[in-house]
């Protein structure tokens, strides 16, 4: 069948591969052919997302990548890639006056620090082959919106963006495509670890025309545009996913 | 310093795969030189010979031989 949307023979490497929106790529992308690279902190967990792959040529690669020694030694245990996604990333919310200069690494350190030196060094090293497809799994805050509370977390998607289009300048000459995924709130665990109160997520979901939050697979499909030929004229571009929530 | 090396290192900065360079090419008419090229030669040279070069400097160099020499007096 004719699928322009398939990734069969293409080598991926999904970053926070072990929970998440990291994981729900890993499996979409393994069942649209994709032979998957996971690295994340946890093995016990990436083993756990290793299980869940369609069957295929897979493996998992344990890194810490807001330290570049662990980038650096990942890049070199790494064959040549087609493709790229950076999901790994960090939520918090901290009001203004709560702000520290800790609380301001330690987003930026994973958020924004480790998307920019992993390509660094995937693109040093060469193992991103021609027409490679990169996709940094931003965010609709910072981006399209800013809410209370979340402005740490805003400014490393916005940098993000930016070192996105740049990067897709940049390394358009190397044929390598640089794309985003811009979600408003998906599903996932780490949402269960922020603080608000059944009645406050009621009032948030109003907001939302669709009047649900999105799951990580829908994520995933989006990133599998992006990382499959379908999207061979695209980089530089962000695609929104946020049930119509910036419509108005 | 070893011509041959440097050579190979200014090669792996254009995005072409094809590019041949000797000491007498004119690297600024080669296809595929940009500005952003130039960025990546003396960020090289600064990762590979622990020289910064003065950009004023490198721009009145035409040919690599040139430049390989403005590499080494700097040594």
């Amino acid at each position: 069948m004719h699928n322009p949307f398939s990734l069969i023979g293409k080598t991926i490497l999904v970053t926070g591969a072990s929970s998440g929106i990291g994981r729900s790529i890993a499996i979409e992308s393994s069942n649209m052919g994709a032979n998957v690279i996971l690295t994340g902190r946890n093995i016990e967990r990436l083993q756990e997302t290793l299980a869940l792959l369609k069957q295929g040529q897979h493996q998992y690669i344990a890194s810490d990548i807001s330290n570049e020694e662990d980038i650096i030694t990942l890049v070199n245990l790494l064959p040549e890639l087609d493709g790229c996604v950076h999901s790994a990333g960090v939520l918090g919310l901290t009001p203004i006056q709560a702000i520290t200069k800790e609380k301001i690494d330690e987003i930026e350190r994973v958020n924004l620090h480790a998307p920019i030196l992993l390509t660094k060094h995937l693109i040093k090293k060469k193992k991103l082959t021609k027409g490679a497809s990169v996709v940094f799994i931003s965010s609709a805050a910072g981006v399209y919106r800013v809410s209370t509370a979340n402005a740490l977390y805003a400014i490393t998607k916005n940098g993000l963006d930016a070192f996105m289009r740049t990067a897709a300048l940049e390394l358009a000459g190397k044929q390598i495509r640089f794309n985003s995924v811009n979600p408003a709130i998906i599903e996932t665990e780490a949402l269960c670890n922020i603080p608000i109160t059944e009645e406050q997520k009621k009032a948030n979901l109003e907001q939302y025309p669709l009047k649900r939050y999105g799951k990580p697979e829908e994520v995933a499909y989006a990133t599998i545009y992006l990382l499959s030929d379908a999207s061979a004229w695209t980089t530089g571009t962000e695609i929104k996913l946020d049930g119509g929530l910036t419509l108005s | 310093m070893d011509i041959q090396l440097f050579i190979q290192n200014v090669t792996d900065q254009f995005d072409e795969l094809n590019v041949e360079l000797t000491p007498e090419t004119n690297f600024r008419q080669v296809e595929g030189w940009t500005s952003l090229v130039a960025l990546l030669v003396i960020t090289m040279v600064d990762e590979e010979y622990g020289i910064v070069l003065p950009p004023e400097e490198m721009r009145k160099t035409n040919t690599i031989q040139e430049l390989f020499d403005l590499v080494v007096s700097k040594q």
